[in-house]
């Protein structure tokens, strides 16, 4: 039972950060059929700009808040300088450019900042471990549940309830035909990354918070499962991508909860052949299953 | 004149889809542009509303060169296109399609007004406002993608292919209710396959062929003309039911 705990808990956590990631990447794929590469990157400025703003002695808080207002502007920047010029590109133009600036932006944290991981002070009551029976639940485990239900609730109700979200559902359907509605192009693609940098932000905050430092290839791990979570849960579907990454999550616990300790170190391995399977059978994502119960 | 095409041309690639033409549509009137499937019709409307770029000419509106401007300044200006094959939002319920046909008018009385005087053209839309726009039958999405367009108060729209995969019914709904459209004032620029009906709603026709206008006249000229009884007629119909 108190390990059942443990995994939902954990599973829900880490699953959380993977739904927001795979959220971004889906919402930019949906409008611009863009594979975003370099959004794991949004991970390593947040966590770069909270070991500097560290530097300022502000609270922990406000510093986090202005890590994430600086993964948003990058995000917004990324669009505006290498996405925009080739926008009406192929798909393998897009590809390469964001693999590019995924590499050159690595590059850069290594050479201008530092190859090693640098720390950063996290609050002892972000880590602060609460108790439930033999189990429990830390507090940056919580924030990253309840940040992940608030921020799906209230882009929810931005997708259904303004202009600008209409306009970004529409541009997922048909981007020619929402310009025909005159809606600007570049006001929904760059709202689009806005969006995308904000959750890479929050996502960027709790994983630093967790491990207390940030390194050039801190956004790499997570942004390959956030990929998995994305065509798992159904390419294009933004409910798909959230169901994607905590099903991830919950996968990866319980498997390295338990999976006997001689098989443990093939834990990703067997999480990717579950999903493999998945897809063989439902090659469209879980998207597809709950399409045909409809 | 409404809308002007001074020797106008689009490519495709490699592909000449459209070679120096020249067309004017007049405040007030009906033009059907006609011509078998790949004559350059659609590559036209396109062009006009800056989908796709014009290799060549100008493209006026009331006056003003429009050419390579971006489509959502064109749409502000007054004219906007209704694309071929509906395209409606399926995932977005009727009223949002409306909301969004309205976004780019700022001025929320006006809008109001725009949405009830489509209800009155459309009243079935009022009966479907939060169904999903994908579960409206075909009529309906036909209906629906006018509507929208009139939402953004245009002065000019272009239609492509209206009719296209409609039930024989709905076409005569789809037709009188162009008609209606210009008598309420609406300029209408009509690209269709369905050449007796649309001419017969028509002030005036250009026939395409192969990218180049062969023809061009009044709606009776071109009716009594037999190289259009004979070729474009006579083959509109056999394609039409293909």
């Amino acid at each position: 039972m108190n390990e059942l705990i443990t995994v939902v808990v954990n599973g829900l956590s880490v699953g959380s950060m993977y739904a927001l990631l795979a959220l971004g990447l889906a919402m930019v794929f949906a409008i611009l059929g863009l594979v975003n590469f370099a959004h794991g990157e949004l991970i390593a400025v947040t966590g770069y700009s909270m070991y500097f703003l560290a530097f300022t002695g502000m609270p922990f808080i406000i510093i986090v808040m202005f890590a994430v207002i600086c993964a948003i502007v990058a995000a917004v920047l990324m669009e505006r300088i290498a996405f925009r010029p080739i926008r009406n590109a192929t798909i393998a133009a897009g590809l390469m450019t964001s693999f590019a600036l995924e590499m050159i932006l690595e590059a850069g944290w290594s050479n201008f900042i530092s190859p090693l991981r640098m720390p950063i002070r996290v609050p002892a009551w972000m880590i602060k471990f609460w108790p439930i029976g033999d189990s429990g639940i830390s507090t940056y485990q919580a924030i990253a549940i309840i940040l992940t239900v608030v921020t799906v609730i209230g882009l929810t109700l931005f997708l259904k309830r303004t202009t600008i979200g209409l306009a970004i559902r529409a541009a997922a359907e048909n981007f020619s035909v929402t310009q025909l509605m005159g809606i600007r192009a570049n006001m929904v693609v760059a709202t689009a990354f806005a969006i995308s940098g904000l959750l890479a932000g929050l996502v960027g905050f709790l994983w630093i918070a967790q491990r207390g430092s940030v390194d050039p290839h801190i956004g790499l791990n997570p942004t390959i499962k956030a990929f998995i979570a994305v065509i798992f849960g159904g390419v294009g579907s933004l409910s798909g991508a959230v169901t994607g990454g905590i099903i991830l999550g919950f996968l990866e616990v319980a498997l390295r909860t338990y999976l006997p300790d001689s098989v443990l170190p093939f834990r990703e391995a067997i999480g990717y052949l579950v999903v493999i399977l998945v897809l063989l059978r439902w090659p469209d994502g879980l998207i597809s299953i709950r399409q045909k119960t409809d | 004149m409404m809308l002007t095409l001074e020797k106008m041309s689009v490519n495709y690639g490699p592909i000449k889809a459209v070679r120096n033409i020249d067309i004017s549509v007049a405040a007030g009137e009906i033009v059907t542009l006609l011509g078998p499937n790949g004559a350059g019709k659609s590559s036209t409307l396109k062009a006009i509303m800056g989908l796709h770029p014009a290799a060549s000419g100008r493209v006026l509106f009331e006056g003003q060169p429009i050419t390579g401007m971006a489509t959502e300044k064109i749409v502000r200006l007054g004219m906007t296109l209704t694309p071929e094959g509906r395209h409606i939002f399926s995932g977005l319920t009727v009223e949002e399609n409306l909301k969004l046909g309205a976004a780019s008018q700022k001025d929320r009385i006006q809008v109001e007004e725009t949405r009830e005087r489509v209800f009155t053209l459309f009243p079935i839309l009022k009966e479907r406002l939060t169904q999903n726009a994908g579960t409206l039958s075909g009529g309906e999405q036909q209906q629906l993608a006018i509507a929208r367009s009139l939402m953004s108060a245009p002065r000019l729209l272009l239609l492509d292919e209206p009719s296209l995969g409609l039930a024989p019914q709905i076409v005569d709904q789809i037709f009188s209710l162009i008609a209606d459209l210009r008598q309420k004032g609406l300029t209408i620029l009509l690209v269709e396959q369905n050449a007796e009906m649309s001419l017969e709603i028509s002030d005036r026709g250009y026939v395409f062929s192969n990218g180049q206008i062969e023809l061009e006249g009044s709606r009776d000229a071109l009716r009594s003309s037999k190289d259009i009884a004979s070729t474009y007629l006579g083959m509109e119909k056999h394609s039409h039911h293909e």
